[in-house]
């Protein structure tokens, strides 16, 4: 088989090199395999973000940590000696058109795998398009959960690596009357069902629980409200540019991080630079990867970071998850010898990479990663202090099949 | 008690800015019948104008000059607002006057246009503006906090409003804008150019829209998508206040603001929308010309 695969790689080349025609020949050899233009000595690999449109703001980054990884590789070699070739689509924050994409993508263009995706509406989207064309999708960002598909990689956190850890923690060390304010959508309404669960069982309490629509930008009332809830601790699921009138607004109404702390799950780096540091000043949040993450991997990401797209940038959780994801595919691909789908996912399990973060692992059983969990404190400059972290890599459970109170949960979710 | 209060506070408070934003809104649309899609551009354009002031001043002037800088943002936004909003009335809306739906379509492309120049300049990203020191912090009284950010709004609103009708009663030019406002052709008999009103009022209208944008800076972020999340609201107390009646539109957008604040308090916030929806929709049928639209003197 591998030699069958050289030989028609050969061909390919020779081919590639005297017809101008070699799509179709590359067709034909790589007919064997799922998917995977490998055409001479390059391999092509597809990056699909949304470049335009609302979630332009964050997932412009990631695919420029995509790049950023891919050009490594490269410079190192390649993965089985070919240079990857990234080709570019833009989702332009638009479910249907992340679809579309997608099959150009892996009918059209062979890629080897996708890396893409950042709301949990785009993953949905592309979830059957890889499935019925068995290609392979590597999925950034840490989300709700109560998923699986065998043709996706999670390299963000699932809600065992960041949101049940993140609760215990309020538990322990803030309080346990939790006030929760949440986006109105899939994300927040999922994670506030299971932190409801998770408190009922652990003794906390949930003392209000409020949803804003998208873009929501008066929170005067929902202060009032929180003013006479008097909670210990706000645990805040909202997305994009309300945290920005959130934050504002709670500090003009005289509530500082020292009366009621929040702890948010969606607030990095970037959008610190956004809100402006001195709003967000003692307020905490959760994650798995912070910019002042203590590795001398992270020193060089950063370094590199900085170098390459200006010293005004700064990286975070997502932006890390999304640059480990094609390191974690060029590694499985090296183990399995092969760009085939099916051997790159069976070669997968317990691939390591020595991350900013610190050393991950693909968990083969979920396709999640061991990701170690951080609570991070913001600072004056807009950048995170550790506050409390897991000291080891937590095994990812979508499911949430070792909590006993998550029984039930992940029915009602599917 | 002290709930009730405050939370009547937030309602006069939201309204006020609901009504800085219409306000623009019921000169452009009440007056010329323009469907102004890029108002909320305007509003974006006013942000900007705050944003790259404050730039302004943190590089280029003594530190203590910087809490100063947001008195001159006010005017200095209005002026950035309404000359563009002059320069887009001479080129794209002169042409589109007495057809409502063509001017949505064109303002609506221009309000795209200027969205993607905004991303071009300053990139997707949102940008922070920082308040200046003696507007952090509120007010308090009898235990309860009101920010001096909002009272600030608050204010400003009243002297726009002052100003305003100052204008449009007594000065000549502003009086030759009631005119036309109440009938157009009877004005232009009269030897009032239109042409020039029309293009004086569209640029007060966006003058006001870059007001808004200046003192939404306060609340928000800023982004090149800032004003389309506040068009629909403007144009729903535009019309419910009763077209061209600036009256109709002060009470429409303070009775909205509180409406929506006391039916969050005891709902939800995105309830809240829905109500508040519903109930301009129900009061339209019954009252198909606003709040203050009863008196029809121009004959179309």
């Amino acid at each position: 088989m591998r030699k069958g695969f050289l030989v028609s790689l050969m061909m390919v080349f020779f081919l590639g090199a005297c017809s101008s025609q070699t799509n179709k020949p590359a067709q034909e050899t790589t007919s064997d395999s799922s998917s995977g233009t490998v055409e001479g000595d390059t391999v092509s690999v597809g990056i699909l973000h949304s470049l335009s449109g609302t979630m332009a703001i964050s997932e412009v980054s990631l695919r420029d940590a995509e790049l950023m990884a891919i050009d490594e590789i490269n410079a190192a070699g390649g993965v089985l000696g070919k240079q990857i070739e990234p080709i570019i689509e833009d989702g332009a924050s638009d479910w249907p058109t992340f679809a579309e994409k997608a099959r150009k993508l892996l009918q059209q263009d062979k890629v080897a795998t996708i890396f893409g995706g950042w709301t949990s509406a785009s993953r949905k989207a592309m979830l059957p398009v890889v499935e019925q064309n068995n290609g392979l999708l590597w999925y950034p960002v840490q989300y709700e959960g109560m998923e699986q598909s065998p043709n996706i990689f999670y390299t963000g956190a699932t809600t065992n690596q960041q949101i049940v850890p993140a609760v215990d923690w309020m538990l322990e060390t803030v309080g346990e009357n939790i006030f929760l304010i949440g986006s109105d959508y899939v994300f927040p309404r999922t994670a506030n069902k299971i932190v409801n669960a998770q408190l009922e069982a652990n003794g906390g309490k949930v003392v209000a629980e409020e949803y804003t629509p998208l873009g929501h930008t008066d929170y005067n009332t929902i202060i009032n409200k929180i003013k006479s809830a008097k909670p210990d601790v706000i645990f805040n699921t909202l997305n994009g540019d309300s945290n920005v009138a959130f934050f504002k607004q709670l500090q003009d109404a005289g509530i500082t991080a020292k009366d009621i702390p929040v702890v948010s799950v969606s607030v990095a780096e970037e959008e610190i630079r956004g809100i402006g540091a001195k709003v967000l000043e003692g307020h905490y949040a959760a994650w798995n990867y912070y910019q002042t993450t203590d590795t001398p991997e992270n020193k060089t990401f950063v370094e590199n970071y900085k170098v390459k797209y200006g010293e005004d940038r700064v990286t975070g959780d997502p932006i890390e998850a999304a640059y480990i994801a094609v390191y974690l595919w060029a590694e499985a691909v090296e183990k399995a010898g092969s760009f085939d789908v099916g051997k790159v996912k069976e070669a997968a399990d317990g691939v390591e990479f020595k991350a900013p973060e610190g050393v991950v692992k693909i968990d083969g059983e979920t396709q999640h990663i061991y990701k170690t969990v951080r609570i991070g404190e913001v600072q004056a400059d807009g950048q995170f202090k550790e506050v409390w972290n897991s000291g080891e890599q937590v095994k990812p459970d979508p499911y949430l099949k070792t909590y006993d109170w998550a029984e039930g949960l992940s029915q009602q979710a599917n | 008690m002290s709930i009730i209060v405050t939370q009547l506070f937030n309602g006069v408070s939201l309204g006020s800015i609901l009504l800085l934003i219409a306000l623009g809104l019921a000169i452009t649309f009440g007056l010329m019948n323009i469907i102004n899609m890029a108002h909320g551009e305007f509003i974006m354009m006013g942000a900007y104008t705050t944003y790259v002031l404050q730039q302004v001043f943190i590089q280029y002037l003594p530190k203590a000059a910087f809490g100063y800088y947001f008195i001159l943002a006010i005017p200095l936004s209005f002026l950035v607002a309404a000359l563009f909003g002059l320069l887009m009335e001479k080129t794209v809306v002169r042409f589109l006057y007495e057809r409502p739906l063509d001017s949505l379509l064109a303002t609506w492309g221009v309000s795209l246009i200027l969205q993607q120049v905004a991303r071009s300049i300053f990139g997707a990203p949102n940008v922070a503006v920082v308040a200046p020191e003696w507007l952090n912090g509120g007010l308090t009284l009898a235990g309860m906090t009101f920010p001096y950010k909002r009272l600030f709004i608050v204010a400003l609103v009243l002297m726009c409003i002052f100003l305003l009708f100052l204008y449009l009663y007594k000065t000549p030019s502003g009086r030759r804008m009631k005119a036309v406002t109440l009938n157009r052709d009877m004005a232009s008999c009269l030897g009032v150019s239109t042409r020039r009103v029309d293009s004086t009022a569209f640029a007060i209208g966006s003058g006001f829209a870059g007001i808004a944008g200046c003192s939404l800076t306060l609340i928000g972020s800023i982004g090149p998508t800032l004003g389309t999340s506040y068009i629909v609201d403007a144009f729903m107390i535009v019309i419910l206040g009763g077209i061209g009646k600036l009256k109709g539109t002060i009470i429409a957008a303070l009775m909205l603001g509180v409406l929506s604040t006391f039916v969050e308090l005891s709902t939800s916030a995105t309830f809240a929308k829905v109500i508040v929806f519903a109930f301009i929709i129900i009061f339209l049928q019954w009252k198909p010309t606003g709040l203050v639209g009863a008196k029809v003197r121009a004959l179309d």
